[in-house]
């Protein structure tokens, strides 16, 4: 399990942080330890009664969209009523971004704030049913502490609807919604094609709630303390605290609860001014050090550069690594995860990983780049899902960060001295449709 | 009432009627797949468009409202 | 028959929008075929090879009509005018009259769905789409059974040549769908392929 750190604040700023993460660190919350720091659930006995306590909050998706979520809750209570249909609530903790740990961390932790969020969520929207979805790569620990969760929640009454349990592939794309939707409805885990929206027709063609599992933790605190209470930290457009997964130049990952605004400098710690720093895990953005820690944890700063901060990852990259073999390995791990049902991206991923592999070794040839951008600019928009626009962002990124280094294996050279893996990938790719279920 | 084309990629084959019918707003890149002009659509290709919609084999390729 | 009347004029008419319905409706399977492995016709651009083959359905149901309507008109053969769709309607027990209903039927089930196809789902237009390949050999039966002189004459030719059209076609068909790669595998045989730099020759349609 990852090591949680608490929050680490910014000076000037209030700080009732942690929030979400136990104050005492790395012991799980049980339900005794929940409800006399808690209390009971601050249920508002009606559908869309707690809407408007999130929207003043102004709390987005923590699963890396960052949508509204008042606007989500909304969209599924219209579709609800203009259909006649009673709305379902998924908890979305497929986490399946190899890099990020800060889900299955928040679920081992303090899995009833979660769970709590989950019920107040439903209520919300009229929901009879709730699932959680987690990865199955993490049944032994998360799913054994969520089943023990559940039991304690069912023995004290405190729900309102009934929660399952259900896991996810260990695909890149399970976590990514209609994936996670065509899944549930007994499907392989790849993407479907937007329109209908899910908010409209999800799962079993219900009006469906898809919310990352922090982002319910945020609601059922704010349920429980207030909107104003949300934008304590934070910034004015991008109020609230969230959960980053830090991997320093040292390797070790730690989550941390951060204040939206937050220096990088500050989350990067004093090695990180060296090398380059990976934005938002393996959809985000390449760029130096230096210009890194000049900017704070929003998508306002991080906009200046293309980035986003997504599900807060931030990956410190030590200078003896190189950038460009390190991207050549995740692309090629991405393209084997394409859902390979859309034609732009079936054909565009393989043969940027080909080629980032080529750039990456000695010697590639001039044409090679400039295949590498074009291929880039088509795959991007064209497919289902963002998987290839992700894709896109991630290498053209890391041409622009790792232009000198591209020069030098242009002239047989390289610049790193550490040929050993840095950036973490899971084993085995998916070879038949089985690995998809 | 503005048109524009949408294509399901999903549903795309990469069969290229529509780029034969329409290739003021609709290209295939280098694999075969159309690129396709996501702008309202001006009214006096309006019927070429109706035309490439209905071309498709697998109904991939539609006209949205907006 | 004595002399020319209508009756035989009907009875002629009959055999011929047949057979032209026949040849038709090859020309329609034979096309739907290239349509699905997506290939082409020369001289014909792609959307010409769909526009073709669901303007001759069209026209092949015409002539179906026809057909029908003629062969009713005759006084010939006793038969009502339900024969067309309703298999054994006919009081003669005529197997092969019912093979032609059950042929037309299908026929109007595929059209119908096409033309409603936005409104249906895939699955259901796919599904009822295949029953083609059903219809298509219970019609060419009808046509061979209607009449003993058909075995004898260069109808049987045509009826020969047609069926020998379908056949090659759907083996043809077949065949390249045993080399059509499963989704999950897709992408495994795109990087092995891609990543042998120079075995992997770029076709047109992409790497399905």
């Amino acid at each position: 399990m990852t090591t949680a750190t608490t929050g680490m604040p910014a000076e000037g700023t209030a700080t009732d942080l942690p929030r979400l993460l136990p104050a005492n660190g790395q012991r799980p919350e049980d339900w005794h330890t929940h409800t006399a720091s808690y209390g009971r659930i601050p249920y508002r006995q009606a559908p869309g009664r707690l809407v408007a306590d999130i929207q003043h909050a102004g709390l987005t998706g923590r699963g890396g969209a960052a949508f509204p979520v008042h606007r989500k809750l909304t969209a599924v209570l219209d579709a609800a009523a203009a259909k006649r249909r009673v709305p379902v609530v998924i908890a979305n903790g497929a986490e399946s971004e190899p890099a990020s740990d800060k889900d299955a961390t928040l679920l081992w932790l303090a899995p009833h704030l979660v769970l709590d969020g989950l019920q107040l969520a439903a209520e919300a929207v009229g929901a009879e049913e709730a699932i959680l979805y987690t990865h199955a790569d993490r049944r032994a620990d998360v799913g054994k502490r969520l089943q023990q969760a559940i039991a304690e929640r069912r023995a004290a009454g405190s729900d309102l609807v009934p929660v399952q349990l259900a896991e996810a592939p260990p695909r890149f794309l399970s976590g990514q919604e209609t994936a996670l939707i065509n899944h549930l409805g007994g499907g392989p885990a790849i993407p479907t094609f937007v329109p209908p929206r899910i908010t409209e027709r999800g799962l079993g063609g219900a009006p469906t709630l898809v919310q990352n599992v922090e982002t319910l933790a945020h609601l059922g605190l704010i349920a429980r303390r207030g909107p104003r209470w949300f934008r304590q930290v934070g910034t004015r457009t991008e109020p609230g605290s969230m959960l980053c997964t830090l991997r320093r130049a040292d390797g070790t990952p730690r989550i941390a609860e951060v204040p939206l605004g937050m220096p990088l400098r500050d989350l990067l710690g004093p090695a990180g001014n060296d090398g380059a720093v990976l934005i938002g895990g393996y959809h985000g953005t390449w760029a130096p050090a230096g210009e890194a820690v000049r900017l704070t944890l929003d998508n306002y700063s991080l906009g200046s550069i293309g980035a986003r901060v997504g599900a807060g990852i931030l990956i410190a990259l030590p200078p003896d690594r190189c950038g460009l073999t390190e991207t050549a390995r995740i692309v090629r791990y991405l393209a084997l995860e394409s859902a390979g049902q859309c034609g732009p991206c079936l054909n565009g991923l393989p043969r940027m990983a080909a080629a980032l592999a080529e750039l990456a070794g000695a010697r590639p040839r001039r044409q090679t780049r400039a295949d590498v951008e074009r291929w880039a600019g088509l795959v991007t928009g064209r497919g289902a899902c963002h998987h290839p626009d992700g894709t896109a962002r991630f290498v053209r990124s890391a041409l622009i960060t790792f232009a000198a280094e591209l020069d030098r294996h242009e002239r047989g050279q390289c610049g790193a001295a550490n040929p050993r893996p840095f950036l973490p990938i899971p084993r085995g790719s998916a070879r038949t449709e089985q690995d998809w279920l | 009432m503005t048109e524009k084309l949408l294509v399901n990629p999903i549903e795309c084959e990469g069969h290229g009627a529509c780029a034969e019918l329409l290739p003021e707003l609709i290209r295939l890149d280098e694999w075969g797949y159309p690129i396709v002009d996501g702008r309202p659509i001006p009214p006096v290709l309006e019927r070429d468009a109706r035309a490439a919609v209905s071309a498709c084999p697998t109904l991939a390729l539609r006209l949205t409202r907006s | 028959m004595s002399g020319i009347n209508s009756s035989t004029v009907l009875w002629y008419a009959s055999r011929a929008t047949g057979v032209v319905a026949l040849l038709l409706m090859t020309a329609v399977v034979l096309l739907g075929l290239v349509v699905t492995r997506q290939g082409k016709v020369p001289g014909l651009p792609r959307f010409a090879v769909t526009g073709l083959h669901r303007n001759l359905s069209l026209v092949a149901v015409v002539f179906v009509l026809l057909h029908v309507l003629t062969a009713v008109a005759d006084g010939y053969v006793n038969l009502p005018l339900t024969a067309a769709i309703v298999p054994l309607a006919s009081p003669y027990e005529r197997l092969w009259i019912g093979l032609g209903a059950v042929s037309l039927d299908i026929t109007i089930a595929v059209i119908v769905t096409s033309l409603l196809r936005r409104h249906l789902s895939r699955r259901l237009w796919r599904a009822v789409h295949l029953l083609a390949y059903l219809s298509w050999p219970v019609a060419w039966l009808h046509s061979i059974s209607s009449s003993r002189d058909m075995l004898h004459s260069w109808m049987f030719l045509l009826a020969a040549g047609c069926a020998l059209a379908v056949v090659g076609a759907v083996g043809w068909r077949l065949a390249a769908a045993s080399r059509d790669v499963p989704r999950a595998e897709r992408v495994g045989l795109l990087m092995t392929a891609v990543h042998d730099r120079g075995a992997f020759r770029h076709r047109p349609g992409g790497g399905r």
